[in-house]
């Protein structure tokens, strides 16, 4: 077994040569396997999404590339504002396009409250909710998802979700990142530009991102550093403190929902650094003190992760054939 | 119990493989055969099939890892519910 131990600064960057490093693979597979000439890049308000326009900007210079704005019902009303100082940070155009008639149309919201008011019967007008996964540490319960629902007068419900609901609502929700996505290849077509995606590592690796919506893109620019690397670019770049400092959320569900509440088991640092431990193939001990967790919870990590991979495997997958067709690459 | 749990994880989650190869003591999860959705399905299908509650703090591999374990789970969650 390795001795070899985890500091929590084990993700440190030199921030400039990654930079560097981003804008020419930018250049060369944008301009020249793609064969588009700039970029488009939605933007969320947060940091993911900021750094990769900042680094689209520098690559292709902010005139050709272009922000778009997309919030609806559900969005936090900080996002449109943040988004706009990112786009005015870097000089960039941005488009708004509210897509909340585009998902009234598709009845994204109608669908989703049917399958919670099947779960929470009282879910009408004024409520919120949203979805939750129990902690991973200290147990090694399985982790079943709840919904928390709130009146409008702040009483609060929480019910495990039944499996056909729990689908019916996610189905329903990823409405938002598809319908984002078909806005983002629409002015990428008018442009003749492509599309960059946004996930970090973290993201990447575990398929947190809905397929054909934010998982789709014509290149990721960031999807190989872990989300502690992405601030540190985010810094050097030069984005907005504001955006730095606000906490990674969904900004998908009507009630406030952190990351980890849905979806990781720990806040981005700690989960940074296991996942760089699990990559490096270290024991669980190796990164225990440095994320202040015990052996066993760390361990109870890696194997969240593992699971994360197994689950969302299809997630990566472009469509199969039945016979490979050899005169065209993939 | 068990052909009829069997049943249901070949139904729902072999999609065409033998049901009746995998063992008994095999972890379901290890093996790929359910995942996190997986567990929602198959508690949702043992609360209304055998009729029993299961609790949080019974959603457990103990519990429900395999499908000896499975069977072992329900049949005590049905013999308390006798009881009482």
């Amino acid at each position: 077994m390795s001795d070899r131990t985890i500091s929590a600064d084990a993700l440190s960057i030199d921030a400039e040569r990654v930079t560097t490093e981003i804008i020419d693979s930018l250049r060369s597979i944008v301009g020249g396997v793609l064969r588009r000439r700039g970029g488009v890049v939605g933007l969320s308000g947060g940091i993911d999404s900021s750094v990769t326009a900042a680094l689209c900007a520098r690559a292709f210079g902010p005139q050709r590339t272009l922000a778009l704005l997309m919030p609806e019902e559900d969005s936090d009303d900080e996002t449109l504002a943040l988004s706009r100082s990112v786009a005015d940070a870097f000089g960039i155009e941005a488009v708004v396009e509210n897509i909340t008639p585009i998902l009234e149309a598709s009845r994204c919201y109608e669908r989703r409250d049917d399958a919670v008011r099947s779960v929470v019967p009282a879910f009408g007008e004024a409520w919120r909710f949203k979805i939750v996964l129990p902690s991973v540490v200290g147990t090694d319960s399985y982790r079943l998802f709840s919904l928390v629902a709130e009146s409008p007068d702040g009483e609060k419900v929480e019910s495990r979700l039944p499996a056909a609901q729990y689908l019916e609502i996610v189905a329903a929700t990823n409405f938002k990142q598809r319908t984002r996505k078909m806005l983002e290849y629409f002015h990428a077509d008018r442009l003749n530009y492509a599309v960059a995606g946004t996930p970090n590592r973290l993201e990447y690796d575990q398929g947190f991102f809905v397929k054909g919506g934010d998982g789709l893109a014509d290149v990721k620019p960031i999807a190989h550093l872990y989300k502690t690397q992405v601030f540190q670019l985010a810094e050097y770049l030069g984005v907005p403190a504001r955006v730095r400092e606000r906490p990674p959320t969904t900004d998908t569900y009507s009630l406030p929902q952190t990351q980890e509440e849905f979806y990781f088991s720990l806040p981005h640092q700690q989960m940074d650094l296991c996942l760089y431990a699990h990559n490096q193939g270290l024991p669980p001990a190796a990164v225990a003190d440095a994320v202040g967790l015990s052996a066993d919870d760390v361990a109870r990590v890696y194997a969240d992760i593992d699971q994360k991979r197994r689950t969302t495997r299809y997630l990566h997958l472009g469509a199969q054939l039945i016979e490979p067709v050899s005169e065209v690459a993939g | 119990m068990e052909p009829k749990i069997r049943e249901f994880l070949a139904a729902n989650f072999f999609l065409g493989d033998d049901p009746e190869a995998i063992q008994g003591s095999s972890s379901l999860i290890e093996a790929g055969i359910i995942d996190s959705t997986g567990v929602l399905e198959l508690v949702g299908f043992l609360e209304e099939t055998y009729e029993i509650r299961i609790e949080d703090d019974e959603l457990v591999p103990e519990n429900l890892d395999s499908i000896d374990n499975i069977v072992r789970f329900v049949e005590r969650k049905r013999g308390t519910v006798a009881q009482s």
